[in-house]
């Protein structure tokens, strides 16, 4: 994951220094957090996602022009339960053998008004790719940006938690992913 | 006024409910721990936590009960010491029967899974996440479980004592009416 950061940032810092001073592409991966709640028995619950790496772009200014790739490491899930730790990178969960890596592709960004904005692009799970949209908000903190925003999807579209675990009166279909990403300008 | 010769039809029903609802939680709870991750894994917990807050309220009605109305006296041919044990082990019962659902929502709060009453009444977290806190309840919750197990034997055994051995009234003043000798 490493490696794409290693050839696709330069490409994009290099399209950014000459568009615009106000772009921000170095996402802080330390400061970043992706979260997923779901239901279980209708008892709230949330989990993370500890390793990720992200490409993306963004000028406030100009955010038809902004971009995002997010790369996600599945077997990086921390459930909260060593149990379901154990039984994610399973083949009725993730199958991480097969499908290691998760991925959001931007394929539009559009501005909401105020300090709010609307990605839309794919998410790639297990192997399915569906169309997502993920409102959220940009504020700038000192020399940061920051990114927060969140959206629904449906478990089963993407066939995670198959089987026994298609039970949704248990394990709720529906998940939400809550995303923090605060990214640097590079100059 | 004199104290009455049994128990009221509210404090027998609220007794037998408990017992029963006891006897489903502690078996539930012991085969539960076992099972491995399955979504009736997660059902069977999240029952017994039920099962657990639902004794727990209703051993505070037994508290109300017990503070409004005066017990029916134990039958004068039981010896003193034994009546004094009686009431010491009825304490007991009591404390563990509020301390052990305590004990388990607080092992929840610790292992990070709230409690949803009945899937719809979510009870506060007592502790914030924290893992070995959560594996010391668990030890703590299962450690007295097994002291009300002996407990409860003792009470059952001491009843039925006084029911076949001794042939006393002991036992009927917590009976129901339809089952009450004389």
């Amino acid at each position: 994951m490493r490696t794409l950061n290693r050839y696709l940032l330069p490409a994009l810092l290099l399209v950014a220094s000459s568009v615009h001073a106000l772009e921000f592409s170095e996402v802080q991966a330390a400061k970043s957090s992706l979260v997923f709640g779901y239901q279980q028995m209708r008892v709230p619950l949330t989990g993370t996602f500890t390793r990720f790496a992200i490409q993306a772009r963004f000028d406030p200014a100009k955010p038809a022009a902004a971009q995002a790739r997010i790369d996600i490491d599945l077997s990086s899930i921390d459930t909260g339960n060593s149990d379901a730790d154990e039984e994610m990178p399973g083949k009725l969960w993730f199958n991480t053998k097969q499908f290691p890596t998760g991925q959001f592709v931007s394929s539009s960004i559009k501005a909401l008004g105020g300090n709010r904005y609307e990605a839309q692009g794919k998410l790639t799970l297990k192997g399915k790719t569906l169309d997502v949209t993920a409102p959220f908000t940009f504020r700038q903190e000192g020399a940061n940006a920051i990114f927060d925003g969140s959206f629904k999807l449906n478990r089963l579209d993407y066939a995670i938690g198959e089987g026994l675990w298609a039970d949704i009166a248990t394990l709720a279909n529906e998940v939400s992913i809550t995303f923090h990403f605060v990214a640097s300008s590079k100059k | 006024m004199a104290t009455p010769h049994r128990y009221t039809t509210l404090a027998i029903a609220l007794h037998w409910m408990v017992a029963a609802l006891i006897f489903c939680a502690f078996p539930l709870g012991l085969y539960m721990s076992d099972l491995k991750l399955s979504p009736l894994k997660l059902q069977l917990v999240s029952y017994h936590k039920w099962l657990g807050v639902t004794i727990f309220l209703l051993v505070l009605l037994r508290l109300v009960w017990r503070a409004t109305h005066t017990p029916p006296a134990l039958p004068a041919s039981i010896a003193a010491w034994q009546q004094r044990a009686a009431h010491g082990l009825h304490h007991l019962l009591y404390v563990l029967m509020l301390g052990i659902p305590v004990s388990g929502w607080l092992m929840s709060s610790a292992k990070g899974v709230p409690v949803v009453y009945l899937g719809l009444v979510r009870l506060p977290d007592l502790l914030s996440k924290d893992k070995a806190l959560g594996n010391a309840l668990q030890t703590l919750h299962a450690s007295l479980n097994y002291v009300l197990l002996a407990l409860v034997f003792l009470h059952i055994a001491a009843a039925l004592k006084h029911q076949f051995v001794d042939r006393d009234d002991t036992l009927s003043r917590m009976l129901p009416p339809l089952k009450r000798k004389s």
